[in-house]
Parts: structure tokens; sequence; C-alpha cells
């Protein structure tokens, strides 16, 4: 009995620690998305205070947080984080009543999600395990399980660092996109233990073959390959992910570096796990073609209890649930000739006009909406005002806007805070119109996002302009019109059209929010069913298996020879570049250790060596002025007699000394066809500085032998040279 | 089975040089005794067990071919009806079929490796291949795990017990589809997995622990076209079955005339099937994803695809090929130990063979798992474990025989012991031999009391 008690309490004493160690689980959330996907919205107000379907996003990822039982958030915010700190003091979770404590760690110069998490790290506020979840995160699910399994891990396993949240999504065939508009996702998992083994999310389209390391096959005998699961972007780290991070400074995203670096590095044996979730709902908005599905997904209610009838937030509780999902809030004016069609949301205080018809689209508050006007795919945030007979198509319209009668949105057209669209004027496809001109200099890391929008202050515009119609001026920078007298229906607005980034323009379809034009998809598809033809005659060209080799044991490494042979024009280059250097003064040893390193890096031959070096020193001698092939004949025996040290270096054998003559031929008639009367001439000089041994000369006279005629051109010209030196040699042997 | 309209072939091989010295001129692969039968019977009774009498033997070279004939026609006269073709040696597996190809009708063939100990049926195979409409089908089977098995005495050394890897296998979730398959050298590289491959079914398991067993259901018309288009492939593992594979969504096969019209509707079903595989499991679905499975439809089916199929060997049948020196010790003792429902012989109670007409001296004890054919002697004090002894061999006394296999009129003088080797017919073992771990060929003579250690000998 004593020994009983005595092991109950040792293992309540091992319990104990960690009941004191007990921390609140605690979760960082990014106010900050560090991309520009969402600009030119973004320059005027954070993405996590957009609202979707008429909530902030931030809204959803903290009550998301609140009702899996974190206790406190540190909700990290950089650009606009002003307005990010006077959103949540104004809310109810910084209430003295709220469950959860939020608590804002602002900086201003963090670019990544990398850099976030060093400032997070130097508070030194994560004590424990702790949910990493971007600001921009709708989801209903249940993390009791998947933190149970970190933590069970956890114990078995102190490597095991993370966990990720993983749910089942095929990317489309055609245009390898999930239905989120992301880029599939390769990853590969081990099938027992769920353990992360690989994870490509910027596959590059032109490769038609995913190599695994053999790695991974080495502990475990299988192996799962997936690209139909989508990263839910929420993470259970443990607090060496944030010391990982402080490690590896050059760690910026999340997954590109940190996960691909852990699992390609293999830092320290950690180890990286998946959570799939299955019947609930997680997904993040990364880009405006997600923010179309996430708010379609909200309104048909996948993402219960996050949706608009129900009492979660705050506000818009007052919405009525009609048939076909069309939600209506309680004081929206309604003309009785309206008709408003499936999966919509109408904002309170909106007023809606005869005869228009709204279908698939969220309106915000307190919109004035006129008559005969059609809204199909569209959100419309609040004050919009739209005014008779416009038309709008799969569209986001942002606060304060103002269409006048007559317009007309194509889809994928982004309107910006308070533009203002003058009357019967129709904005072409995936346009972008914002108050606020485009930064004139796109930096193309997108790492950078607000990076020029720090300030969080929006600037009232400085210059008005109008945007006239139908301007094909779209593609110029800055396409600013004053529309003085150009529009005879004398209406005016107010915005930039935004040109698309340098080459982002074929791109746009992919992350807009109307769907992707027929004509494109049928383009894509006949990409798709024409590609693989390539794809196989690649396969088939590769030996990989046996075809062209009977014993495939030698299947190989053709692409290393490959390069070899693509590859020797620019080592001839190389080293004469090397060689230039040699002539402004550096010293002749550096110029050999220098050549030496690129031999061995491009894998060359002594022999190459000794070509590329001769080529060299022959167009030196080409180079310096000369009239006559005497003259021609001067310089270049002079280059020779100075860089002999250097050539000889390289002339080992009788090998390299025939390359250099057979490179010579090279030259003469290829490269510098001066030379050809001088073949023989220099040879000889070669002969008498020593650089060429007898041996070399009468092995390339006999190879040349059997040669083509065409080919014994400069055999026949250094003739007598050669007589004369198999006789010198004959004397020499009658001397012994 | 002329009702399923299948038709065997069955590769014998020649003499593989990888099994020297145990074959030889005399005694081709196929004849090779495990536990006193030659390996080639495995097979056949196997077939002739799922009904398949009509089989086609092709072996590689004249002389071994008329070996393997008188044998069959001996040992099968009444129940098989046999062809045996020649071809010269080094035509690789894709050779032999190509020379036998031409009189092969029926709709599928099936290939067996002349080599193969299995008990798993050939029916299984076809009736898989049959209902997948597939163009190819390869048994795949667990690896084998080598070594002894059990706590022999070598048993310690060989803690790190691992499977052989042998293919790099891919399925599809189902498991029924080959998706991926490395052999060969590539078996130690990297895993170069087809995107478009990934993308058609979304989930790939690649599996190093399965082997290709080397029986393969084909259906006909496209193996005869791959052998005469494709005149330089040389083996069906390393050649035919990854090409099949790596262009099974976008099909050369079934381009050429004759077949386009029978295998029209088996592309259909078959792409339906891929499709169906891939099938996004909808879980929220959104009025947008419409006009992407609206597209889908729209297209032209321009792509022709086929289908790979594997049937995957439950854990409890056994499969080894014998294509090792190593294999032949491990399935000897397999097959009078854990699979001796192969032998087709009955066990004593003591777990062994023993033929009435063997004699034991005194004193000699023949454990389990042993076989002891007609006609052998024992000596006095003999101790023989987990061993297979052929016929009419004479065995002294004080001697030991201990995870080996002795093959016929092997004479083994006093004092001689004998571990993990296999000695052939003929062989004369004098006094006081001690033999571990070698391979002794055919009417090789140890002298006395010579003591050997992972070797090979054989007569110059």
């Amino acid at each position: 009995m004593a020994q009983k008690r005595g092991q109950r309490g040792a293992s309540s004493s091992a319990d104990d620690p960690e009941v004191v160690a007990r921390v609140p689980l605690q979760a960082v959330l990014l106010a900050d998305s560090f991309n520009l996907k969402f600009r030119p919205i973004t320059l005027e107000r954070p993405k996590v205070l957009l609202p979707l379907v008429n909530v902030p996003m931030i809204e959803y990822t903290l009550a998301w947080l609140d009702s899996v039982g974190v206790e406190e958030v540190f909700v990290f915010c950089c650009a606009h984080s002003q307005q990010v700190k006077q959103y949540l003091n104004q809310s109810e979770w910084t209430k003295p009543a709220a469950r959860l404590s939020v608590t804002t760690i602002e900086s201003h110069d963090a670019i990544s999600a990398g850099d976030a998490l060093r400032v997070i790290y130097e508070k030194s506020v994560i004590r424990g395990d702790f949910v990493l979840i971007s600001g921009d995160t709708v989801s209903n699910m249940s993390l009791a399980q998947a933190l149970h399994e970190h933590k069970e891990r956890r114990k078995k396993d102190p490597l095991a660092i993370m966990t990720m949240v993983i749910k089942h999504s095929k990317p489309s065939n055609v245009t390898h996109q999930t239905r989120l508009g992301t880029d599939e996702v390769i990853m590969a998992f081990d099938p027992e233990t769920k353990e992360l083994l690989f994870y490509d999310d910027k596959a590059d389209p032109s490769q038609r073959i995913i190599s695994l390391d053999k790695i991974l096959l080495a502990d475990s005998p299988a192996f799962y390959m997936h690209n139909d699961k989508q990263d839910c972007y929420i993470d259970i780290c443990s607090p060496e992910v944030l010391s990982l991070f402080m490690d590896n400074f050059d760690y910026q995203h999340l997954r590109r570096h940190f996960v691909k670096g852990l699992l390609v590095d293999d830092i320290m044996g950690y180890k990286i796990f998946t959570h799939e979730i299955h019947s609930s709902y997680a997904a993040r908005i990364d880009n405006f073609r997600s923010y179309d599905t996430v708010s379609k997904d909200i309104m048909q209610s996948w993402t219960y209890p996050l949706v608009p009838n129900v009492r979660y937030f705050g506000c818009c509780s007052n919405m009525k649930l009609d048939r076909q999902g069309v939600f209506k809030a309680l004081d929206v004016v309604q003309s009785r000739s309206a008709q408003i069609g499936a999966v919509t949301l109408i904002g309170s205080g909106s007023t809606i006009g005869d005869h228009s018809v709204i279908s698939n689209s969220v309106i915000g508050q307190e919109c004035n909406i006129g008559r005969n006007v059609s809204v199909h795919g569209c959100y419309i945030w609040n004050n919009v005002i739209i005014e008779d007979d416009c038309k709008l198509n799969h569209a986001i319209v942002c606060d304060g806007v103002h269409l006048r009668t007559g317009v007309v949105l194509e889809p994928g057209v982004i309107l910006s805070f308070k533009v203002e669209v003058g009357q019967q004027i129709t904005i072409p496809a995936y346009s972008k119109v914002s108050l606020l001109p485009q930064p004139s200099i796109q930096d193309s890391d997108e790492e950078l996002e607000y990076a020029d929008a720090n300030s969080g202050v929006i600037e009232s515009p400085s210059i008005t302009s109008i945007i006239s119609t139908r301007n094909a001026e779209l593609n110029s920078d800055y396409s600013v019109t004053e529309n003085s007298g150009l529009s005879e229906v004398g209406i005016s607005g107010v915005g930039y059209i935004w040109c698309s980034y340098e080459g982002g323009n074929d791109e746009e379809w992919r992350h807009s929010v109307a769907p992707i034009p027929a004509s494109k998809l049928a383009e894509l598809s006949h990409d798709y069913y024409e590609d693989p033809d390539v794809s196989y005659q690649e396969v088939n060209s590769t030996p990989v298996s046996g075809e062209l080799r009977p014993d495939s044991e030698i299947t190989g490494d053709d692409d290393a020879d490959g390069t070899d042979y693509g590859d020797s024009a620019d080592f001839d280059k190389e080293v004469e570049a090397t060689f230039q250097r040699a002539l402004t003064g550096v010293n002749q040893e550096n110029v050999i250790l220098e050549i030496n390193s690129l031999r061995l890096s491009c894998n060359k031959s002594h022999a190459d060596c000794a070509g590329a070096l001769f080529l060299s020193v022959i167009k030196l001698g080409l180079e310096a002025p000369h009239s006559s092939n005497g003259e021609l004949y001067q310089n270049t025996a002079k280059e020779i007699n100075r860089w002999k040290d250097i050539l000889k270096h390289y002339l080992k054998s009788v090998d390299e000394e025939i390359e250099i003559i057979l490179k010579f031929e090279e030259i003469c008639l290829e490269i510098a066809t001066e030379f050809s009367p001088l073949f023989s001439t220099i040879l000889s000089s070669l002969y008498e500085k020593d650089i060429l041994s007898e041996d070399a000369i009468l092995s390339w006279a006999s190879e040349k032998e059997g040669a083509d005629e065409s080919d014994k051109i400069f055999v026949k010209q250094s003739e007598r040279f050669i007589t004369w030196l198999k006789e010198a040699s004959e004397e020499d042997d009658e001397d012994d | 089975m002329a009702r399923m309209d299948f038709e065997v072939v069955v590769l014998a091989g020649g003499t593989s040089r990888k099994l020297n010295p145990l074959v030889s001129q005399e005694v081709p692969k196929a004849l090779l005794p495990v536990a006193n039968r030659a390996v080639l019977s495995y097979v056949l009774e196997l077939l002739e067990a799922s009904n398949l009498k009509d089989l086609i033997v092709v072996v590689e070279g004249e002389d071994a071919a008329l070996r393997i004939g008188g044998w069959i026609s001996g040992a099968y006269v009444d129940r098989l009806h046999v062809e045996v073709a020649a071809v010269p040696e080094g035509v690789g597996t894709a050779g032999a079929l190509r020379a036998v190809a031409s009189y092969l009708t029926a709709n599928d063939v099936l290939i067996v490796s002349g080599d193969l100990v299995t008990d798993v049926p050939p029916g299984a195979v076809a009736a898989t291949h049959r209902r997948h409409s597939a163009v190819v089908t390869a048994l795949l089977c667990p690896a084998p795990v080598s070594g002894p098995s059990d706590t022999g005495t070598s048993g310690g050394k060989e803690k790190a017990k691992k499977p052989v890897r042998c293919n790099i296998v891919g399925l599809d979730p189902t498991r029924q589809y080959l998706l991926h398959m490395a052999t060969g050298a590539e078996v130690e590289k990297d895993i170069r997995v087809q995107k478009s491959i990934l993308r058609a079914v979304g989930q790939i398991e690649i599996r190093a622990d399965l082997m290709d067993a080397h029986m393969y259901a084909f259906k006909r018309s496209v193996l005869q076209d791959i052998l005469d288009q494709k005149d330089k492939f040389h083996s069906i593992r390393q050649d035919i079955l990854p090409y099949l594979i790596r262009t099974q969504l976008n099909s050369e096969v079934s381009d050429n005339g004759g077949i386009k019209s029978e295998s029209g509707m088996d592309n259909m079903s078959s792409q339906n099937d891929l499709r169906w595989l891939s099938q996004h499991r909808a879980i929220a679905p959104s009025a947008f994803q419409e006009p992407h499975a609206f597209s889908l439809k729209l297209l032209p089916d321009a792509r022709r695809t086929h289908k790979c199929c594997a049937y995957i060997a439950g854990e409890s049948k056994y499969c080894a090929r014998l294509n090792s020196i190593q294999a032949y010790s491990d399935i000897n003792r397999d097959v009078v130990g854990e699979a001796s429902h192969l032998s087709g012989y009955s066990f004593s109670a003591q777990n062994n063979i023993i033929h009435p007409s063997a004699e034991l001296g005194t004193k000699t004890t023949v454990g389990p798992q042993c076989m002891l054919a007609e006609g052998s002697k024992l000596g006095d004090k003999c101790s023989v474990k987990r061993s297979v002894i052929g016929r009419h061999c004479r065995i002294g006394s004080n001697v030991k025989i201990v995870n080996s296999t002795v093959m016929n009129h092997v004479t083994i003088e006093d004092g001689c012991s004998i571990q993990g080797s296999v000695v052939c017919s003929n062989v004369q073992l004098q006094e006081r031999v001690v033999l571990k771990d070698c391979q002794v060929g055919a009417g090789y003579v140890v002298t006395t009391g010579s003591e050997h250690k992972s070797e090979s000998l054989a007569r110059k």
C-alpha cells in the first residue's frame, strides 16, 4: 500500500510541474498578410478590417480563437496599425467582459511573417504552445483534437514542433488552382504518423516531374503524396518555432522558408506534423477569389456558427434568412418590383429601387441602389450609392463609392474607397480603381506588402481626375486623363485606374472575384490536353528506362554530360574573361588559381583549359593593331612569348599539346581566319618556345593523315616543318 | 480456361549468371530443385490449379530448351499442353515475348516468370485485369525479407533485417491502379513522380515494400503493338511496364487502326474512372465552381487513357522469385518451413519429410522443417536442421547439416559440417570438410579437412 501511495505521490508530483506550468492557450494573430494581393484596397484599410459578408475579417478569426478556448491573443499589426488598434479598442474583444484577452503588438519595420515572429519572440510573451494564424482566416474547426495530438506528440518526441491543419481540396485539373484561388500544393506525408515530409506550394509549372529525395523512403516503407490538400494556415506551434525564426534570420515566409527549410535542411531534426480536418471548415482569404469563395461559403452556412443570422457578432444580428439563402436585414427598403436572387445578403438600412435585380451578391449597410440596376456576384460594401440603370457584374465595390447612372462594371472590377464613376461609363474587366495613385515603383518582391503605405493615414487625393470612358490608355502608366470636354454627357468621376503590374495582366483572371472566363478555360484545357505529349517525350528522351540501353543499370547522369557539351563555348568565354583580368595586372599565379577553380566548377579537363587559354592569347595578338600578316605574326608571337608560362602550366602531356594544335586549327578555320596563312609559322614558333613538343606535332600530323582532304590543309601547310621535324628526330636517333 | 480467353506465356529464362555455380549446362535455372522439385514445376502446377493448361514456355538457349522440354513432356505428359520455344540468349524478357508474340491470339495474355514460387492464384490477377479492362495488371507482393527467417545461428547478427528494396511503387488511394513504378537502378535514386498523374488522382501512395512479382496480365493487342513499335525495349519490367505506366494518361498504344474500334469503349470508361477517382469530395460546393465542371464536359475527350492495374497479394500469401543464391536458400527453407503447403508433400508429426526409403543411422536426428528424399542414407550421430537433402545421397557419420540445401547423389564423408550452404548434385565432400555459407558446383570434390567460408566452389 505504502508503495502504491508512493507511486501515486510520485506520479502526481510528476504531473505537478505541468499543472504549475500550465499556461493559458495563446495565439499569435498576424493582422497583416505581407502581400499585395488586396491592393489597391489595402492602401487605405488593412486587409483584416475589410468586410467579409459585412463583418471585418478579423472578427471571424477572433471569434474562432475564442470558441476554441484560446485565452490570450497577440495581434501583430504592421500596416495601418493605428486602424487595427483603434478597431480592437472599440470592439467587444477588449471590453472587460471578454473571455479573450487581446493584446496588440506593433512594429513598423516588419516586412514578412518571419519578421513578425521575431518581434514577438523579442517580446517574450509566448510561454508555451501557441496557435499561429493570420487575421484573415475563417474556420469553425474544433482545435481540441489537433491540440491534444500535438501535445501527445510533443511528450513522446520533443522535436515535433508544429502541427499544420490541412483540408481536402482538389485543385482544378485545368487551372491548377484550388477553389480558393491558391496554387496547388504538393505535400507528402507519412501515412501513420502524419509527419510532413515534403511541401511545395510554388511548384514550377514547367516541371513535369516531381522529384522527391530518396531519403523519404529510408525510414518508412511508404508515404502518401497529395496535391488535393489545402493548407489552412492554422498552425499549432511550440515555442521553438519562434526561436528558429530568430536563429534563421533569413526566414521570411512561413511556408516557403520556414516549412521548406525545416524539411529540406533537416534543422536539428525538427519535425512538422499535419492534422487533417474533414467536416469542419477552415480557409484563409488569400486573394480576391478566396474572398469570393469564402463569402459564398459563409452565406451557405458552411462556417456555422459564423454565419450572418446567428448572434455571434454584435452587429448584423438582425438578419433574417429567407428561402434560397437570401439574408435580409429587417430594415431593408426594397421595392416590390425588385428581385433578389439566391445567395444574397442585404445589410441594414439599404434601399433597392424598382425593377432592380440582385443575385449572388453581398450588399452592405446604408447602400442606395437605384432603379433597373442589375447586380450579379458583387460585393458592395457600405454607404455605396448606385444610381439607375447600372450593371454590375462580379465586382468589389468599397465603402462610399458612387456610381452614376448607367455605369457598367465588367467582371473582376475593384472600386476602392470613395471612387466616383461618371455617367454611362464602362469600366473594363479586371480594372482596379482607387483614389490613390498607383505607387510608381512596383517592388516585385511581394513580401514588401505595405512597405510604402505604412503611414496608415489616408491621404486625400491630390489630383482629381475623371475617368473617361473607353479610353485606351489603360495600359499606360497613370492613365489619368482630365476629362474636360471629352465626354459629351458631362459627367464627372474621381479616381485613378491602376494599370496591371508588369506581366501580371495575364494572370489577373486567376485571383479575381469573377469566374474564370470560358475562353480562358478552353485555352487552358487545350494546353492541358496538348501538354502531356511534350512531357512524355521529355520523359522518354531521358533514359529512365532501358529503352535506349539494354541494361538500364547505367541510367544516368546525362544532365552532367549535356551541360558539358553545351557549356563549352561559355567556358571559353569565362576563361577569356579571367585572362583579361590577368592583363590588367593580376598576378599570373592567381590567374592559374582562378582558371583552375573554373575548370573544377565546369567539370573540364586540363586540355579544355589549355585550348581556351590559347584562344585568349591568340585573340590578344589579333586585337593589337596590325596591317599585314607579318605584323600579325609579330604581335601574336609576342603575346605567346609573354604568356607561355601560363600556357605551359596546362600542357602537362602530349594530349594537351595536341588539343592546342586542334584548337588552333579551329581558330584558323572559324574564329579568326586571318591566322590561316600563318598557321605553320606560328606552329613552328610554338615549337621553338618549347610550348609544343615535337611528339605532339608529329602525332597530330599522323592523326590527321587519315582525315578528309579538307581537314588536312594545315597539315599540308606545315608539311615542310613536319618533315624537318621528322628528319631532325631521325638525326637525333642516329646520334644516339 | 478457355472461357477466360487467356493465353499463358512462361518465361523460363536460361542459365542465369547470377546463380553460378548452382546452374550449369545440365541444370538450367528452371530445373533447379527446390525441395527436390524443379522450380518451374511450382509455376506449372500453380497454373494447372487455375485451370490454365495451354502454355507456351520460352527458354533462352537451344540446349536449355531441349532439356526443359524433355523434362516437361516427361512430368506433365497428360496434364498440360505445353509448347516450348527457344530464343537466343540475352534477348531479354521483351525479346523472348517478341519471339512468340505472333502466335498469340487471345484477348489477354498472362505472362509468368518461371522462377516464381508463389501461392497467389493467377486467376485472381486475371480477374482483376478483366474487371478493370486494364492494359496491364501486375502482381505485387510484399518484398521478401532476406536471410534466415528464425533463430538460426547467424540470426543474431542480422538484426537489421530489412525488406529488400525491389521496387518503388505508386498506387492510387484504392490501391487498384498502378501510377508509378521504379525498378532496377532507379530504386536507389530520388523518386520522380509525374505531376500530371498526381494531378489526375490527387493522392499517390508511394511504397517501397512491394515487389513486382513478374506475373503480368497484358492486353494482347497492346502488347503486340509495343513489341512491334518499340524494338529497343528489352525487358518487361524495365521498359514495357514503366512505359505503359507513364503514358497511361496519354495513351499511345491504342492509336493504331485495328485496336481502336475495340478499345474505344474502354477508353471512355477508363477516363471516367480516373476522373471518378479525382472527384472532388465537395464539402463546401459553391455556385462558382460550376464553370469548371461544366467546361470539362464541354471539351472533346482529346486524350486517350489506358489503365495500369495492380493486384496486391495479401500478407498471408507466399511469393518469392528465385533470382539469386540467397533467394535459392531462402525459398528452399521456406518451402519446407513456413510455406510448406507449396511443397506438395505431407509432413510427418515432427514437421519434416523423410522418405520411407531413406535410412538413418543410430543417434542421428533430423529436425523439423527438414526434408530427406528417397534413397538417401545417413550414418550415425548425424544432425540435420532446417535443411533439404536430395535423392540418393550418402552421408557418413558425425555430419552436421544446418540451414543448407544438398542436391542429389551427393557424397558427404564422416565428420563434415555444412552450414548455410548449397551443395549441388554429384559433389563429394571428403572427411572433416567444413563449409560455411558456401556454394559447391556440380561434381566438385572438396578435399579432406579443408575449410571454406563464404566461397563459391566449382569445377573450372
